[in-house]
Order: C-alpha cells, then sequence, then structure tokens
C-alpha cells in the first residue's frame, strides 16, 4: 500500500516536471504570435488600407500625399542616391575585391534578410554595419553611419530587393529571443523630456497629424528605408531616422549601431515579415 | 539711550535691505555643476538623457566661464532637476512599457 502511494505521488511529480517543461513561462515572448497581433492591430485600425501598402508609409494613410507622392515618383528625388550607390557598389576596393565579395548572392536582392542575428557574435547584424564590416575586412575607412555614402549604397541594395517580401528570422538561440526583446522594449518605451516613444507616434499616432507631418505606420516602416526626406533635402540611413526620432522627443540619441538601435531594428523587421521591400523610399 | 538702539538698528535694516544679496561664488558653481553632472551621468548608465540637460549643463559652463555665477548656478539647478526627471522616466518605464505593447 505504502509502496503504491509512493509510486503514485512519483508519477504525479514527474507528470508535473514534464508539463512544466513543455509549457513556456506565461511572460516568454512569442514573436509569431506577436507579429501576427502587430500587423491585426493595423489591418484592424485601418480596414481601407492594402496590407502590402502599409510599406508606403504616410501615403498610405492620406490621399493628397498619395497623389504628390505619385507624381514625385516620375523623377523620384532618390534618384540620385541610386546612381551613386550601383556605382559605389560596383566599384572595387584598393585590394581588387568589392562589396559583391561580402555577401550572398553578390549582394543583390538580399536587403529583405536584414537585419539578421549572428549566432556566431551573438548579436544583431544590420545592413549598414554589414556594409561597414565589408569595408574595413578589406582595408577600407568604414562610412559614417548617417551620412550620403552609406544611404546611396543601401539604398542600391534595397532597390535590387524592391518587391521582395521581408524576411527576418529568429534562430533558436536564447541570445537572439533576447535580442528581439531588446528591440521590442526600446520601441514600447518612452523616452526624452517629451515622454514620446517609439510606439506613441507610430503605434497610436499613424495617419495624425504631428505639426506639418503625417504620421507612418510602424507596420512596413523599415521596408522603405533608407528614405530621402525633403526635410533633410538629402538621404537618410536607418541610423539617421533613428537619431532623429530621439533628437525629436529631446531625448539624446545613441551611438550609431549601438546595441538598443540594432535590436529594435531587428525587432521591427521581424513584425513586417511578409510585406515587400520598397526602398529606397521619399518622404516630406 | 533706548532711542540711540532704535535709530541704530532701523540704520542696520535700512543697510541690509539697500545692499544686493552677495553674488555667488565659483565654489558654490562648482558644487552645482558637480551635482548636476552627477545625476546627468546616472541617466546615462539608464541610457536615457535629455538634450534639454545636456543644454543646461552647456549653458552653466558658458554662463561660468563668463563670470555670470548666478545664471550658471540657475543653469545648473535646472540641469539636476532634468537629469533626475529622466531618472525618474527611465525607472518608471522599466516595467511600464508592457501596458503599451500590442497584444
Amino acid at each position: 500500500m505504502r509502496v503504491g502511494m509512493l509510486f503514485q505521488s512519483g508519477l504525479i511529480a514527474l507528470a508535473l516536471a514534464l508539463l512544466a517543461q513543455a509549457a513556456p513561462a506565461a511572460d516568454a515572448p512569442d514573436p509569431a504570435a506577436e507579429a501576427k497581433a502587430f500587423r491585426d492591430y493595423f489591418v484592424k485600425k485601418f480596414p481601407k488600407v492594402k496590407l502590402d501598402d502599409f510599406v508606403n508609409g504616410p501615403y498610405s494613410m492620406n490621399e493628397d500625399m498619395r497623389k504628390q507622392w505619385q507624381e514625385k515618383e516620375q523623377f523620384p528625388p532618390y534618384e540620385f542616391a541610386l546612381e551613386a550607390g550601383k556605382e559605389m557598389f560596383a566599384t572595387r576596393f584598393k585590394n581588387g575585391k568589392s562589396y559583391a565579395d561580402c555577401f550572398l548572392n553578390g549582394g543583390i536582392g538580399i536587403r529583405q534578410n536584414y537585419p539578421y542575428f549572428d549566432e556566431k557574435e551573438g548579436k544583431v547584424v544590420t545592413l549598414e554595419l554589414a556594409l561597414n564590416r565589408c569595408r574595413e575586412t578589406n582595408g577600407e575607412a568604414p562610412y559614417s553611419y548617417v551620412e550620403d555614402e552609406m544611404a546611396s549604397l543601401t539604398a542600391y541594395m534595397a532597390f535590387t530587393s524592391r518587391g521582395r517580401p521581408m524576411d527576418i528570422k529568429i534562430p533558436n538561440d536564447p541570445r537572439a529571443l533576447e535580442a528581439y526583446e531588446n528591440g521590442k522594449r526600446y520601441f514600447y518605451t518612452r523616452r526624452g523630456q517629451l515622454n514620446f516613444s517609439c510606439a506613441s507616434c507610430h503605434v497610436q499616432g499613424p495617419g495624425e497629424r504631428i505639426r506639418a507631418e503625417i504620421l507612418a505606420p510602424a507596420l512596413g516602416i523599415m521596408n522603405a528605408l533608407p528614405i530621402y526626406r525633403s526635410e533633410w533635402s538629402g538621404m537618410g540611413t536607418t541610423s539617421r531616422r533613428l537619431i532623429t526620432c530621439n533628437s525629436q522627443t529631446r531625448a539624446v540619441p545613441l551611438e550609431p549601431q549601438s546595441d538598443e538601435y540594432r535590436d529594435v531594428e531587428f525587432y521591427l523587421s521581424y513584425m513586417s515579415n511578409g510585406l515587400p521591400i520598397s526602398g529606397p523610399g521619399a518622404r516630406p | 539711550m533706548s532711542n540711540l538702539r532704535n535709530i541704530a538698528l532701523a540704520a542696520v535694516l535700512l543697510i541690509s535691505r539697500a545692499m544686493p544679496a552677495l553674488a555667488a561664488s565659483e565654489a558654490d558653481f562648482e558644487a552645482a555643476y558637480a551635482a548636476a553632472e552627477a545625476a546627468e551621468k546616472d541617466a546615462g548608465t539608464l541610457r536615457n538623457q535629455w538634450t534639454t540637460t545636456e543644454a543646461e549643463l552647456a549653458a552653466a559652463k558658458k554662463a561660468a566661464a563668463a563670470g555670470d555665477f548666478d545664471a550658471a548656478i540657475a543653469a545648473a539647478t535646472e540641469a539636476e532637476a532634468l537629469a533626475k526627471a529622466s531618472i525618474f522616466q527611465a525607472t518608471s518605464e522599466t516595467e511600464r512599457w508592457k501596458d503599451a505593447q500590442i497584444r
């Protein structure tokens, strides 16, 4: 009898242990489910906007702006950057190698796979970072992350991926999930004297005006980068976009390609998986 | 005697009102600036500094360099208050950001 009871309680303990292993912790992130909820939120909020159109930012939210943009696209303002980027991409480094040697498929049509989580390094690698690493590996000085050269190169690479669906993977590595979670935290955390988070504008306020600008939805926001901004009278990289967002909320920007910026790019790009690359974009 | 004492007292009161308050010293500024800088450093550790804090710190330095320690202390005090507000923001957001998450 006593042996039987012991056996029974042992079985119960074993079953509980197995259940605890199988069931995810209550607050463990589930990126796939979160990406679905993220997408559903925007689709429900803007039922008239086609899913793929979210990548066109404010133009998907405002008909007048859309018409102006369509006319501008006849002679797009990023065209010079695109040409410069194409030429730069094809120019060999002093050692005879080129950017094509650093990337899969010679760097053509791969924008949709960036940023990716590098399991060797244990960190997120963005396209801008990969380009500078390519330069340094080949004995060239890195470019500024916020100036025209980097914007031109990424503009060209984005152009070769136009229409391809964003395809960010989160490998089965706890560090990758941590980077995803860090990016999410950064996205929703309020900062700066104006007490804004990224989400304050791009989740709660898309389609609304903030001063003269119409805010873009967070869904698909990375797919259009880099962008030509009329306000800047020039091109802007992803780094420049993040830094400017911070300054506008009166937060001191972090250093370009800091872990936080890399992680938030990873998180937001993953949220936009399946939506087409539309970069380089043009914005007011 | 008593009249004399009253006159003397009135004179002291009048003189003290007529004289401006003593101007702040460089040492007072250094103390105010160090406190502001320490708070801003803490905000930096939390990765949450504000541009307005930085602007007040720069204004404090500039005023001190020009010898205007009253203005320098006012700017440093403002910088410290802003830095402390940014620390409060960062610590209160540690968990609160989750409330805004799309689910």
